[in-house]
């Protein structure tokens, strides 16, 4: 089970975060989670929203350039050790994270994290065997 | 089939084309000699009279004219023909200081529609074409050229001008227009709006005859793809009456330079010295036929080969490349030569859009050059490891072909300007 998520080009100057969550704002695009990667010059932002088909229509239709990447939701247990446990079956498994970052809120007890890696079926059925639930879309309220 | 304007003129064979050459050019030194001073006063200088130019071979003897004389000339001193004689007056934009003023009589009109006609027809143009030209009418060699070539030819012809991409785009659907004649950069623009608007399939065009400004084959290969046509490059200067001097057929390896009306030469720009055939250097041409603004060995500061190589098209008069970059508008960073035209072919073959911009300062007496570019779709990805990579073989490839480091700096899709005349690809913020 993966997530869509929407990532789009960043140009480092005033205003362009701002006029992105304005436009979906605007639509009434929801968003569950949002991460920034950045260089001095330019960034990518990450987005998980409730429709991400629609989102990524919209943003493309103002000229955004944006890729959509199938991700992971993984419920980590948020306590003390909740990530760390995680990340060590994964580390040891030799799966290699290329970038991971948390969902707004948590829910009984689990947080939920995005993790982006090359093979997601692997990923899942590692956490599968070792007893750590994936989070589905329709969990987070995604359609 | 192969198809001419004036097949005999263009398919001339080399020794009736140096005839038409020694009779006009001894005319034309003669009726310059007698009706402007200012070219006289230069003869004087070098002590040459009329006589001493008896063919094509004396050519040399004569001095240059350059922009210079034009500005300083400005706005009578070159011109040959009593006003009442003259029917219009065409001038350059004047980027780069005083406007040129040229003057044409209703003859020099005709002849120059006459050059822009061979351009439409080599490019495939006939009376059933519909012929959309969207250079700027009006004071712009371009715009009054191309119509009233297109005229000539008897196409169906648009008389669109510049900008009102929705119009533009409107026309060109609804009268099915078929060649299209811009700049190549709005070429690129328009290429672009109607892949946004999904209008491929609903437009008619099978050629585009495109000048004004420096491109490369990078370039022409994309419009060529994007609008599914074949891409005609087109030469001309408003001081040598605009666009038609030379012109692309088929086989789109260079332009033919119509020499029955000019003639051409290559100079090393440096010491003025006439080079051997197939060298590279800067463009001269002399007019032969022109009346009222008859100009003498005028130095383009383009920079080209020409090369007299049979061509498979039959046209027989000598081909000019396409121009390498401009003695004048080259800049120099860090004491290294750069094009414009060499940053556009790294960025092509990169996958990013050939609009860019060149931003040129001088920081703690260091020259800076600094390269903004569009990002591209293909080249965006959701891993900023990826995308620094592609900027890093970006900046090697701009550092193999320049010689020097170039910072690129990457920006979002449509923010750099897109002009719809010529475009600005240069800021030159140094002050020297």
């Amino acid at each position: 089970m993966t997530i869509p998520q929407i990532s789009v080009f960043l140009e480092n100057k005033a205003g362009q975060l701002a006029d992105i969550t304005g436009i979906l704002s605007e639509n009434h695009v929801n968003m569950r989670a949002i991460s920034i990667a950045e260089t001095s010059d330019y960034g990518i932002l990450r987005l998980i929203v409730d429709d991400a088909s629609k989102a990524s229509s919209i943003l493309l239709e103002q000229g955004f350039i944006l890729t959509m990447t199938p991700v992971v939701g993984v419920a980590v247990s948020d306590t003390p050790g909740g990530l760390s446990k995680v990340l060590s079956i994964i580390s040891r498994a030799e799966i290699d994270v290329e970038y991971m970052y948390s969902v707004f809120g948590q829910k009984d007890g689990q947080a939920c994290m995005i993790f982006r890696v090359a093979d997601t079926d692997r990923l899942t059925e590692l956490l599968d065997e070792n007893g750590i639930g994936t989070i589905t879309g329709e969990t987070l309220g995604i359609h | 089939m192969e198809r001419y304007y004036q097949k005999e003129i263009e398919t001339a064979d080399r020794e009736q084309i140096l005839a038409w050459q020694n009779e006009r050019l001894v005319k034309q030194v003669h009726h310059v000699w007698d009706n402007v001073p200012y070219y006289r006063a230069k003869m004087e200088e070098k002590g040459l009279t009329p006589e001493d130019i008896r063919s094509v071979e004396d050519l040399h003897k004569l001095p240059f004219l350059t922009k210079d004389d034009l500005r300083e000339a400005y706005p009578y001193g070159l011109l040959a023909k009593p006003l009442k004689d003259c029917v219009r007056i065409q001038s350059t934009s004047g980027t780069t200081g005083r406007r040129v003023v040229a003057f044409y009589t209703q003859h020099d009109v005709d002849l120059w529609e006459d050059c822009c006609a061979r351009a439409i027809v080599a490019a495939g143009g006939t009376n059933e074409d519909v012929c959309h030209v969207c250079y700027g009418y009006g004071l712009f060699t371009g715009g009054p050229g191309l119509n009233g070539g297109s005229h000539k030819v008897g196409c169906l012809t648009l008389p669109m001008s510049s900008g009102n991409t929705e119009r533009q785009l409107q026309f060109m659907v609804d009268l099915e227009a078929t060649i299209l004649c811009c700049t190549p950069s709005y070429a690129a623009y328009l290429a672009e709006s109607i892949h946004e608007r999904g209008l491929r399939d609903k437009i008619k065009l099978k050629a585009g005859i495109f000048g004004a400004e420096a491109w490369s084959e990078e370039m022409r290969q994309d419009i060529q793809d994007k609008l599914g046509i074949k891409a005609y490059d087109i030469y001309g200067l408003t001081e040598t009456s605009g666009p038609g001097v030379a012109f692309e057929c088929s086989e789109q390896t260079g332009m033919h330079i119509n020499e029955d009306h000019f003639i051409a030469e290559i100079i090393n720009p440096d010491t003025g010295e006439v080079l051997p055939e197939g060298s590279k250097g800067e463009l001269v041409f002399t007019a032969i036929t022109k009346e009222a603004f008859p100009l003498l060995r005028y130095r383009t500061r383009d920079i080209c080969i020409l090369s007299r190589k049979k061509c498979s098209c039959g046209r027989t008069h000598v081909k000019m490349s396409k121009p390498m970059g401009r003695s004048d508008d080259m800049l120099i960073v860090k004491g290294v030569n750069v094009f414009p035209s060499q940053i556009e072919t790294v960025l092509l073959e990169q996958g990013y859009p050939a609009n860019y911009q060149i931003v040129v300062d001088r920081i703690n007496n260091s020259d800076t050059l600094e390269v903004m570019v569009e990002m591209s779709p293909e080249n965006f990805s959701d891993n900023l490891g990826y995308i620094t990579k592609m900027e890093k073989e970006l900046v090697a490839s701009l550092k193999a072909m320049l010689g020097i480091y170039a910072k690129v700096r990457l920006v979002a899709p449509k923010s750099i300007a897109r002009s719809e005349g010529k475009a600005v690809r240069v800021i030159d913020k140094r002050k020297i």
